[in-house]
């Protein structure tokens, strides 16, 4: 066991000195023990390795600026950083608790995603594809106002400003187009529902 | 004796270590850092 404390402390000096090697013997000879201890705290490999990684980056900085005492401890060294690290990890989710979702209360029974599904969605092109190419059997007076009005999202207003007509003949237009567009989705016996 | 039928082994018990990326992060972190001190500031650069 000596002769262990005894090698962690050169490699330890070596390390300091200079000697990238020395650092590779000690992450290799200690890794399990270390990365196993910090696993049996947050039970998550990706917490662990994050947390094994942030535990060596203190310890390089720390051996680097040479404010390392050698006193043959270097493994406890080492845990008491991965302990702390460990706390703080705790710390933090204390301030933002993560939502684990095991309780009866299902989080996604009032989180819902309200946009469409793959399916309804290509439902949903397929029925547009179709009405765009049901209103070019409309004449052409009253497509023209269609379009405006539903694709280009204008207001009667601006309708009969861009087509020179009363806004109540625009009006009257969009209503037929309308009665137009019904008659032949019922002549095709069409559904066009999603 | 009574027979194991127990698959296990202690030398079957797989030990548990961090990615190989992790760690050659880190070698490659150490490599790349130096600290350098000039009067009683430190300063920290990462050579590529």
């Amino acid at each position: 066991m000596n002769n262990v404390k005894a090698n962690d402390a050169f490699l330890v000096k070596s390390y300091i000195e200079g000697n990238e090697n020395s650092l590779s013997i000690l992450i290799d000879r200690h890794q399990h023990r270390i990365y196993s201890f910090i696993f049996s705290k947050v039970y998550n490999k990706d917490i662990a390795e994050d947390i094994f990684q942030d535990t060596f980056i203190k310890v390089i900085r720390t051996l680097k600026r040479g404010k390392y005492s050698e006193e043959g401890k270097f493994l406890p060294w080492v845990m008491r950083i991965a302990h702390n690290l460990v706390i703080d990890h705790f710390r933090k989710n204390k301030r933002m608790p993560k939502f684990d979702n095991s309780g009866d209360f299902n989080i996604f029974s009032v989180l819902t995603d309200s946009s469409l599904d793959a399916e309804k969605q290509l439902i949903k092109d397929q029925i547009e594809a179709d009405v765009q190419e049901l209103i070019k059997e409309l004449p052409e007076d009253q497509l023209e106002v269609l379009v405006m009005r539903i694709y280009k999202d204008m207001s009667f207003k601006e309708i009969s400003e861009r087509t020179g007509v009363s806004i109540n003949t625009a009006l009257g237009r969009m209503r037929y187009a309308l009665i137009n567009l019904r008659k032949v989705i019922e002549k095709h016996n069409l559904i066009l529902t999603n | 004796m009574a027979k194991l039928y127990s698959e296990s082994s202690p030398n079957k018990v797989k030990k548990m270590s961090p990615k190989k990326e992790t760690v050659n992060f880190l070698l490659s972190y150490s490599k790349a850092l130096h600290i350098s001190t000039y009067k009683r500031m430190e300063f920290e650069s990462f050579l590529n």
